[in-house]
């Protein structure tokens, strides 16, 4: 059984600080659903709100249809993996996973039965008897795993569960994350400030800086179409011009900049002067011939090899520094250091974006 | 509260709260108020409790100033009342044993934080808590053996030609004194001991490295950093001092006389209970008012004894 | 550090430890010399007529047996409002915080024959104003626990508080979310990371009431503890029958004391040994 949840115009007040601002969002049942945001940007606010610890200062939480106000922790159909995970120190791996099957007062041998169940779910079957400081970091992240699922919660919350360990096994947790939840069909709402984990592992991804929910949407939506400026920085890198917006026809502008004028894609409200445009290293063309439009003129600065793809560096004639990305499959020619070369992109490749929402 | 309530729900915090509200209000502060309101009523037969003499004044806090003895300290002379006498003669001999105490205590705090191999001191700690373990009546009583005309000191130091005849121990405050020490040492040393161990042995270093002497090192590093410590081990060693009635029983001489054993006179010979609160207010609230002007002439906080 | 100053400062540890241990291996000692006084000067030769007499002792038994009812109730009921008090202090903040939290502490320091009076004065005059003779308003052994957990909750308060400074309030967190009620969190949950604390508290608290006696002398009415005996009998006609006494005390301690050691050593090892794998 999985749940769908609705957030409503949900603030969430520290005394004068508002950590969470007017949070609009609803996730359907079954769905994989990331917030994605810098550290200090209400993430785990927005979790312990659903998860009942703190009220919201105004707005409503419904999960399954069912307004949770007034609804404590311990009553609400939502399972919560904590940031440091939290797994009672003094019990038993097996009654660590048991746990909220005690207090519901099932028999031991039931219980004993369910954890084994859990942990093979888990892929750890055998640590039954050990104790948490007898784990390794991977292991407790699965146990906690297994502790939450075995309540058979409609919603997970996991707050970034992922964050203490090492890159190799971060990697392998995020596939069994996913396919932990695609067989129990529990809604997953995942926390983490790695744009890569949420970007892989989600359905759906809400940006948030400073409270704000920026933008929702599948991860594609969010690299190719972000709304805002924030959005565009955080998820990516861009090489960024500032100028001002001219004429507009079939949503493409004119765009003034000390380094040109360019055309590219108008966002939604962004206008007037001051206003940035984003391009995409891997979208930026590089190439010894002038290219039709949105032509730069630079010198190429250093070359670095990433692997799968080559890193330009270049400074354009008017001092900007520029990036842009080659696919190391020898479809283009890789300029050498001190070559004169001009760079460009494609008008609907780039976007004039206002800069992120702060205030409601 | 609210942290409390979302805690641990409704029923919990409301049966913690009545358990602190049992013993703050019920065992501590309205006992105290009805001493203090007992202070001020005269001592009457049971059948007059209520009647018409049964009324507040100051007449019990006034026995302080009764019966004049003559002193002469210092080649002064002079008449003072005896009860005053006995109080501060309780005030100063309890200072005398905080700083005996501290000067006993520090060098042994200092070498148990930063001299003694670490993986000893867990050992040398539990050592040192016997003593404190094994009641303070028979703490005094040991002293009460060793100090005795014909006791094991006075044999062992004749025994080694350090004295011709045998001292009397047990005279004057001395006893009571050297009984009070070695009771109340150990509250002085894990305060202190507790406020060195968490100063950085790099400091000491440093300040070793720069050549300063050790002394020096101790007057401008160590005991700035144990301050804290000091300070609350001497606040308790006082008020355990000034508050104690078995030591200066046990081990108190004709010509001594502890404030508290005052007091134990009015309640248990006199049965004048009245009195006796007036007399242990007296002892509670001025010992306080004199660690209150301590701790200001020694620039201590109250949050640094609090710990 | 110079050589000479080691040494020095080795030899102060060495004469500090003596100067606490020598006193009571003194007062053992006279438990087994065979003379009407106790001391260990002049030796009159072994005996352990001492602890026969105390055994005959009666009143000295029933001392010890109503000591020991003492101790209990008085570590019982510190250990109840001391862990409450303890939590209380851990969950409030500001000014009432620092309030209540000094008048917890400041009965430590109160002198104990200032608890005594006051305790006895309180309960007697309540007993006076309702005109009953119900026990619990008169002098009495009863009374002495209820002033001696006034301060030794305050002990408790400390021990407890220090360790639910290092529990992860994150714990209570995880269990509510998986629906254990407020009351399975403290019992599963809080009270286990807290019985090392209120186990210490509760021997701390039971050897302080043995050893009060301020309190007890003002309160206990006609009734002996031990302590309150062994008083009397140091102030009378001593004989080493107390010494006898003391001998067993000190035992128990440092069997107690040993016992705790090879607990905290095994421990030790036992930690050293649980190291997490690597993955
Ligand atoms: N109990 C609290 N009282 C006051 N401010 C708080 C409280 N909890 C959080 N905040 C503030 O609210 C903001 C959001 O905190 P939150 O924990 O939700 O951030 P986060 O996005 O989870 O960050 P991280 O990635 O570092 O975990 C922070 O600025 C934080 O300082
Ligand atoms: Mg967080």
């Amino acid at each position: 059984m999985s749940a769908g949840i609705d957030l409503e115009n949900v603030c969430c007040d520290f005394g004068s600080f508002r950590a969470v601002d007017h949070a609009n969002v609803s996730i359907q049942p079954g769905e994989f659903f990331s917030f994605l945001g810098p550290s200090g940007c209400g993430k785990t606010t927005i979790l312990r709100m659903i998860s009942g610890f703190i009220d919201p200062t105004q707005g409503s939480i419904r999960i399954g249809g069912k307004d949770m106000r007034g609804q404590r922790p311990n009553q609400r159909p939502t399972a919560l993996i904590f940031q440091n995970l939290a797994l009672f120190p003094l019990m038993p791996i097996w009654e660590n996973i048991s746990f909220g099957l005690e207090v519901r007062g099932v028999g031991k041998a039931e219980r004993r039965a369910k954890a084994e169940e859990l942990l093979k779910l888990v892929d750890l079957p055998g640590a039954a008897d050990k104790m948490v400081s007898q784990l390794s970091g991977g292991q407790k992240q699965r146990v906690a795993i297994a502790r939450a699922l075995a309540v058979e919660p409609q919603v997970m919350l996991l707050d970034e569960p992922l964050s203490a360990l090492d890159l190799k096994l971060r990697q392998h947790m995020r596939a069994e994350l996913r396919a932990i939840q695609k067989r129990t069909g529990v809604t997953f709402i995942y926390i983490t400030h790695d744009q890569g984990e949420a970007l892989a592992m989600s359905d759906r991804v809400g940006v948030m800086s400073h409270g704000r929910i920026q933008q929702i949407a599948n991860p594609r939506d969010i690299y190719n179409n972000p709304v805002n400026g924030f959005v565009a920085s955080f998820v990516g890198e861009n090489n960024i011009f500032t100028g001002d917006v001219g004429a507009t026809a079939d949503g493409i502008a004119a765009f003034s900049t000390p380094h040109g004028t360019f055309r590219a894609r108008l966002g939604e409200k962004a206008t007037g002067k001051g206003v940035k445009l984003y391009v995409r290293p891997e979208h930026t063309l590089i190439s010894p011939a002038q290219p039709a439009e949105n032509a730069i003129h630079g010198r190429v600065e250093e070359v670095s090899f990433e692997g799968n793809f080559i890193a330009i560096h270049a400074v354009t004639d008017s001092g900007m520094k520029m990036t842009a990305e080659l696919r190391n499959d020898g479809s283009s020619a890789i300029p050498e250091v001190g070559a004169q070369v001009w760079m460009g992109f494609d008008a609907t490749r780039a976007a004039i974006l206002p800069d992120a929402e702060t205030k409601g | 509260m609210q942290d409390l309530l979302r805690r641990y729900g409704a029923g919990l915090t409301t049966i913690i709260c009545l358990l602190v509200f049992f013993w703050l209000a019920i065992l501590v502060v309205i006992p105290n108020i009805t001493l203090f309101e007992s202070s001020f009523r005269p001592y009457l037969p049971v059948t007059e409790v209520g009647g018409p003499k049964d009324v507040y004044s100051f007449d019990n806090y006034l026995k302080v100033f009764g019966g004049e003895v003559e002193v002469s300290p210092l080649g002064f002379t002079f008449l003072i009342p005896v009860h005053v006498l006995t109080f501060f003669l309780t005030m100063w001999y309890s200072v005398v044993v905080t700083v005996l105490c501290f000067a006993i205590a520090y060098p042994m705090a200092y070498y148990m934080s930063k001299i003694a191999n670490p993986r000893s001191v867990p050992t040398l700690v539990l050592l040192i808590f016997v003593p404190l373990w094994v009641s303070e009546v028979l703490r005094a009583f040991a002293w009460w053996i060793i100090l005795a005309f014909k006791g094991p000191l006075n044999s062992l130091l004749l025994a080694l030609g350090l004295i011709e005849a045998p001292v009397r121990w047990i005279t004057d405050y001395d006893a009571v004194v050297i009984g009070l020490i070695y009771t109340y040492v150990l509250f002085m040393l894990f305060p202190v001991y507790n406020a060195i161990s968490s100063l950085d042995t790099n400091q000491i270093e440093a300040a070793e490295d720069l050549g300063a002497p050790w002394w020096k090192i101790h007057w401008r590093i160590v005991l700035p950093h144990a301050k804290p410590g000091v300070a609350s081990g001497s606040v308790m060693v006082f008020m355990l001092s000034a508050g104690s009635l078995l030591v200066p029983s046990i081990l108190g001489s004709t010509t001594s006389q502890w404030f508290t054993q005052t007091i134990n006179q009015w309640f248990n010979d006199a049965l004048d209970w009245n009195t006796a609160s007036a007399y242990a207010f007296l002892l509670l609230f001025l010992c306080t008012v004199f660690v209150a002007l301590a701790m200001w002439a020694f620039k201590v906080k109250l949050s640094d004894i609090a710990k | 550090m110079h050589r000479i100053r080691l040494t020095l400062s080795h030899l102060y540890a060495t004469v500090f430890i003596v100067y606490l241990i020598a006193p009571l291996l003194v007062m053992a000692g006279a438990a087994f010399n065979d003379s009407k006084l106790p001391s260990i000067v002049p030796w009159k030769g072994w005996t352990t007529r001492w602890f026969a007499e105390m055994a005959a002792d009666d009143r000295m038994m029933l001392a010890f047996v109503n000591t020991l009812w003492v101790a209990a109730a008085v570590a019982i009921l510190s250990v109840i409002v001391g862990t409450a008090s303890a939590i209380l202090i851990n969950s409030i903040s500001g000014r009432v915080r620092t309030m209540i939290y000094g008048l917890m502490i400041s009965t430590i320091l109160i002198p104990g024959i200032v608890i005594g009076i006051s305790t006895m004065l309180l309960w007697t005059k309540v007993g006076n104003t309702l005109d009953t003779d119900f026990f619990l308003f008169g002098a009495g052994l009863h009374l002495s626990v209820l002033g001696q957990v006034s301060y030794i909750a305050a002990m408790v308060m400390l021990l407890v508080l220090a360790r639910l400074q290092s529990f992860d309030t994150g714990l209570e967190e995880a269990a509510l979310d998986l629906g254990a009620s407020h009351a399975q969190v403290m019992r599963r949950i809080l009270l286990p990371h807290l019985y090392p604390a209120i186990g210490a508290g509760a021997a701390v608290a039971f050897f302080q009431s043995i050893e009060n006696y301020n309190v007890t002398q003002f309160t206990r009415g006609g009734a002996d503890t031990l302590t309150v005996y062994v008083f009397s009998k140091v102030r009378s006609g001593i004989t080493p029958t107390i010494n006898a006494l003391a001998v067993i005390m000190i035992s128990v301690t440092i069997l107690a004391a040993i016992l705790y050691e090879l607990r905290r050593r095994r421990q030790e090892r036992l930690m050293a040994a649980m190291a997490p794998p690597e993955e």
